[in-house]
């Protein structure tokens, strides 16, 4: 692995035109699952959130969940397709030890949403349209855990553990049309989709969308052809790439990778490939020739799907605003600059910001946590800022500090403590004895102590050298292991002065 | 009193007073399998213990005073093809041998809910692949009528044990005739629900779009008090139909007390009947028709012309779902594992696996499934299945719009010998005939026994059919038929099983091929109707 010849990305950009496509899987947040009544939820003991119909047992049956119906018509919807009249699941059949029926129940020719458009914005302002072929319905598989083996893959495994937990998780599978005009802004653009689709369905609340968890997978699909070329060239399909991050650079590598072969006269192989975030490259998967032969056909024990045109017209009229909307409407409402904007929106902190805000938090101090601590936590775990605390307790915090419990140094600590998985900020405060001494008498009293070593003080403020209160102040603090409210502290030594 | 030979409506009525205990019964009829079913083996699994306490259970409700319903205290046998938490649901085959669900099929829910008393598990063709129960991984049923005979298929088991007085009522499923073609065979009576009537939920499916659970019984009423159990809607099956149902023994129960079918418009379908036909058969349907004539019924001839692509349709579409359907099979998470050799990889056990736990025929569809299902295939077999599927629901819509009910008959022969086609699956299939249009369209079908063929003494079966949601119409006419019969013989045809099963094989008629016409009638002792 590794050993592949790349050439530079500028000088594949300048000899061939990048064809991107994606599919994204988005799990949706509904309670049981997309054909079983077992809970809907992440992690667990393995084999735990099952039902028969999850482990294939003979005689169950399914039955269509309806809150992932009108999930799925909302996120249709969203993504500005039509919804069709009548959509049919289909059997996917091909065996894997991580299908329990060994078929797939998805849908294959009539998906419940098709043809629709999504407005996505690149770093500098600049608006893509990328068109939506159809948004589809389908169930998760379980997940494999191969035992022994040096690559954690199936080959070379002395074993594999199945956890169904994740088998019959309602899937939403978005799949774009063939992206062009990207040139050498594909990678970006690329990442700039898959933010926006997460921003949709974050904002339609039909799934947690955290790529680290899975809620929300990408497939690239990418192709070259060489200028002046109508023909499409042959594509690959990277799978694997778990974050916004990943999938640029994913882009940017198999650009790379594909134009050196075809410099070189060599031919692309359809095939999947595997992204690895450590190495920043991509490896061959299974070969993916057209031929694959799923054995499609009509799922014999579900009725198709015909959502009322009430429910179409009731489920549009609840679709939040687009996020492009959003974006308008909370720069003007937090009255940020557009390069102040244009930060959270490259940390993807936007809707954290919303709800931070929604809690309570003045704009400019959420914005000041956000982009401030939060993010360098962030960036030195290698992790997304969101993942770290909830919007609710970074309001809880701000409130804190703003009404003086906390010092900014003592919030920054409370922030840890959250972010360490110790509980809400008033949970830490109280664990880590952490508040602000408040009490004057206390304060006066350490006040009184310092004095007493620095008598000449009181004089040199009379005397109208009021930064000589400094010197006090810094020992109070000092004393009270920095838990004070420093302009407090000030306000009294030099209301002692005037006494 | 030989309480194994009452109907389940008598039985009940005797339990409902207390003459008879639920216990008495279910002894009765544990006793009779023991001595029957080693020259049957209608049963794969016998539940004795579970049963009776089961029974007493509901002597005691009954004692206390608890309001049953009118099948509480009725034992009943269970076709193996159902899920049974307490009872092994192998669907007679080696991969599944010994798994016990975790969990009822809503049809047995719903019998237990109703007080029925399960006696076990009845045996069928492996997967419901078959006519003639010879395909069960566990060896085959014998007919009662005759121990060297088939009793049908799938559902023999269930047949044989209600012909032969193991049980007075069972339940079955039908996918082309499962249900209706051993009612035919054994003298019994047997209703294919309107698609969607009952519940597949924990029926171990063989074709989903086909499948379909229904009672077997000695009499058209039991079948009727049966299904308002077993029926209605079950929102564990997206297929089920949310229509309100009439009460189907009420129907019946009209049917036998009016007599009469004046007015009643009765068409027989060209497609369905045929030179070929066993001489027997075609002869006592022809005295069923003017019986129904003489009552009242109007007899209609109609046609039906894509009938005639049933068979080939109905032999896409059921290995296409089937392949399907039996992939789980895989060893992984239940069922039988063989694996070959210490570094087998876990494609190399499910292989071995399903080589081993599948027999010929299953294999031999699943193959045949998932060819027709091959990309390029698909069109012209699938495909065009589905729209012969199309064309026979119009031809049904069409001959409804004449008359009110469809008949045939119900198999195109008596019970053939064991084994006498077990090495040509097309002969096997083709006693499918004239059953499967009603899976195919998902319309209501009943098979009742209408006399013995004269040539071989065996019982022969006419196949009533309604529009769909009509199955009420089957039970009315069908009850009315039922009682014109008895009176015509005498009492019901049952009463002419041969009672010791040893001396049943020296009644042979030596035909080999009842697609022959046999010799004239009066030659066989039980030959004829009044």
């Amino acid at each position: 692995m590794g050993a592949d010849k790349l050439l530079s990305f500028e000088e594949a950009i300048e000899k061939y035109e990048p064809v991107l496509g994606f599919e994204v899987h988005v799990e949706l947040s509904t309670k049981t699952k997309m054909f079983s009544g077992a809970p809907n939820e992440f992690g667990g003991a393995p084999n735990t959130h099952v039902a028969p119909v999850d482990l294939g047992l003979p005689g169950s049956l399914p039955v269509v969940n309806e809150q992932a119906v009108r999930y799925a018509i909302s996120l249709g919807l969203a993504l500005g397709c039509s919804i069709a009249e009548s959509s049919r699941f289909a059997r996917k059949n091909y065996f894997y030890p991580d299908l329990a029926k060994n078929y797939q129940i998805s849908q294959y020719d009539e998906p419940i949403a098709f043809e629709g458009e999504v407005e996505v914005e690149l770093d500098d302002g600049t608006l893509v349209r990328v068109p939506i072929e159809r948004a589809h319905m389908e169930e998760d598989a379980g997940k494999l855990t191969h035992v022994g083996g040096a690559t954690g893959r199936i080959h070379g495994a002395e074993y594999s553990l199945v956890d169904y937990n994740r088998a019959g998780v309602p899937l939403v599978e978005i799949v774009t049309k063939p992206i062009f005009g990207a040139e050498d802004r594909a990678p970006e653009l690329a990442r700039a989709y898959v933010a926006t689709i997460r921003d949709i369905v974050r904002s339609l609340g039909v799934s947690e969308a955290r790529m680290e968890r899975g809620n929300l997978r990408c497939d690239a699909n990418i192709s070259l052809r060489p200028r002046g070329q109508e023909k499409l060239g042959t594509r690959t399909e990277t799978k694997n790439v778990n974050s916004l991050r990943s999938v640029e650079r994913a882009i940017r590598y198999e650009i790379q990778r594909q134009a050196a072969i075809l410099d070189a006269g060599g031919t692309i192989i359809q095939e999947t490939r595997h992204w690895h975030e450590d190495t920043g490259t991509t490896s061959p998967g299974r070969p993916k020739s057209d031929a694959d032969d799923y054995r499609y056909f009509p799922e014999p024990d579900l009725l198709p799907v015909m959502p009322s045109k009430e429910l179409i017209a009731e489920l549009r009229a609840a679709l939040p605003e687009s996020p492009a909307a959003f974006r308008r409407r909370l720069q003007a409402e937090y009255g940020f600059t557009d390069s102040e904007f244009r930060d959270i929106i490259n940390a993807n902190l936007l809707v954290e910001m919303e709800q931070t805000v929604a809690a309570g938090a003045a704009p400019a101090q959420a914005r000041k946590w956000w982009l401030g601590e939060i993010l360098r936590i962030a960036n030195a775990r290698g992790v997304e800022a969101g993942t770290l605390i909830t919007p609710l307790h970074v309001s809880e915090l701000i409130a804190l500090v703003e009404s003086g419990q906390l010092t900014d140094r003592l919030g920054r600590q409370v922030l840890e403590g959250v972010v360490a998985g110790e509980g809400s900020p008033d949970e830490v405060v109280k664990a880590r004895g952490l508040a602000v001494v408040s009490d004057d008498t206390a304060l006066l009293a350490a006040i009184d102590e310092a004095l007493a070593s620095q008598p000449d003080v009181l004089d040199k403020i009379r005397d109208g050298k009021v930064q000589a209160a400094g010197a006090v102040i810094g020992a109070v603090m000092k004393a009270m292991r920095g838990q004070a409210d420093a302009a407090r502290v000030r306000e009294l030594v030099l209301e002692r002065a005037q006494a | 009193m030989d309480l194994t030979r009452l109907p389940a409506s008598e039985l009940a009525g005797l339990l409902s007073t207390g003459e008879v205990s639920s216990v008495e019964a279910t002894r009765a009829s544990l006793d009779r399998i023991a001595e029957a079913d080693g020259d049957l083996h209608a049963f794969l699994h016998v539940a004795g213990d579970a049963a009776i306490a089961r029974a007493s259970e509901i002597d005691q409700l009954r004692r206390d005073g608890r309001e049953l319903g009118p099948l509480a205290g009725v034992p009943i046998a269970i076709k193996d093809v159902l899920c049974t938490n307490d009872m092994p649901s192998t669907a007679a085959s080696r991969i599944l041998e010994g798994w016990i669900p975790p969990y009822d099929a809503t049809v047995v829910a719903r019998l237990r809910a109703a007080g029925m008393v399960p006696l076990g598990k009845t045996n069928m063709d492996e997967f419901a692949m078959g006519s003639s129960t010879e395909h069960s991984a566990y060896g085959p049923t014998r007919n009662p009528w005759a121990l060297d005979r088939i009793p049908g298929g799938s559902g023999g088991g269930s047949a044989a044990a209600v012909a032969a007085f193991e049980a007075p009522v069972a339940l079955g499923s039908d996918t082309g005739g499962s249900i209706r073609q051993p009612a035919a065979v054994t003298g019994t009576v047997g209703m294919k629900p309107t698609y969607g009537g009952v519940s597949r939920y924990g029926a171990i499916a063989l074709a989903s779009s086909l499948d379909q659970v229904g009672p077997v019984s000695r009499t058209v009423l039991d079948s009727a008090l049966v299904h308002d159990v077993i029926g209605g809607h079950d929102p564990h099956d997206s297929t089920s139909l949310r229509d309100p149902w009439p009460s189907f023994a009420e129907a019946a129960r009209a049917g036998a007390a009016s007599g009469s079918l004046a007015g009643v418009r009765v068409g027989v379908v060209r497609e369905l009947d045929s030179e070929g036909f066993q001489a027997g058969v075609r002869q006592r349907f022809d005295e069923a028709l003017a019986l129904m004539q003489n009552a009242g019924a109007e007899i209609v001839e109609i046609s039906a012309p894509n009938f005639e692509y049933a068979i080939a349709a109905y032999y896409l579409i059921l290995p296409a779902e089937a392949s399907s359907n039996l992939a789980k099979y895989d060893s992984v998470r239940f069922g039988l594992r063989v694996t070959p050799g210490e570094t087998a990889t876990v494609e190399q056990v499910m292989s071995a696996s399903r080589g081993a736990g599948f027999g010929p025929e299953v294999k031999r569809r699943i193959i045949l499934g998932t060819y027709a299902l091959s990309a390029g295939y698909y069109d012209a077999y699938y495909g065009s299945a589905q729209k012969v599927r199309t064309l026979i629901q119009r031809d049904f819509a069409a001959a409804f719009a004449q008359v009110d009910v469809l008949v045939s008959p119900a198999a195109p022969t008596t019970a053939f010998r064991l084994g006498e086609k077990l090495d040509d699956p097309l002969a096997m299939y083709l006693n499918d005939i004239t059953t499967i249009p009603a899976n195919l369209a998902g319309v209501p079908g009943m098979g009742l026994p209408i006399g013995l063929a004269p040539e071989d003494g065996l019982p022969v079966g006419i196949q009533l059919m309604a529009p769909a949601r009509e199955d009420a119409r089957l039970y009315t006419v069908g009850a009315t038929l039922e009682a014109l019969l008895h009176e015509s013989w005498g009492g019901p045809l049952l009463d002419r099983l041969p009672a010791d099963f040893g001396r049943s094989a020296a009644r042979e008629s030596g035909q080999p091929d009842h697609l022959v016409p046999a010799p004239g009638p009066g030659t066989e002792p039980d030959g004829g109707t009044a």
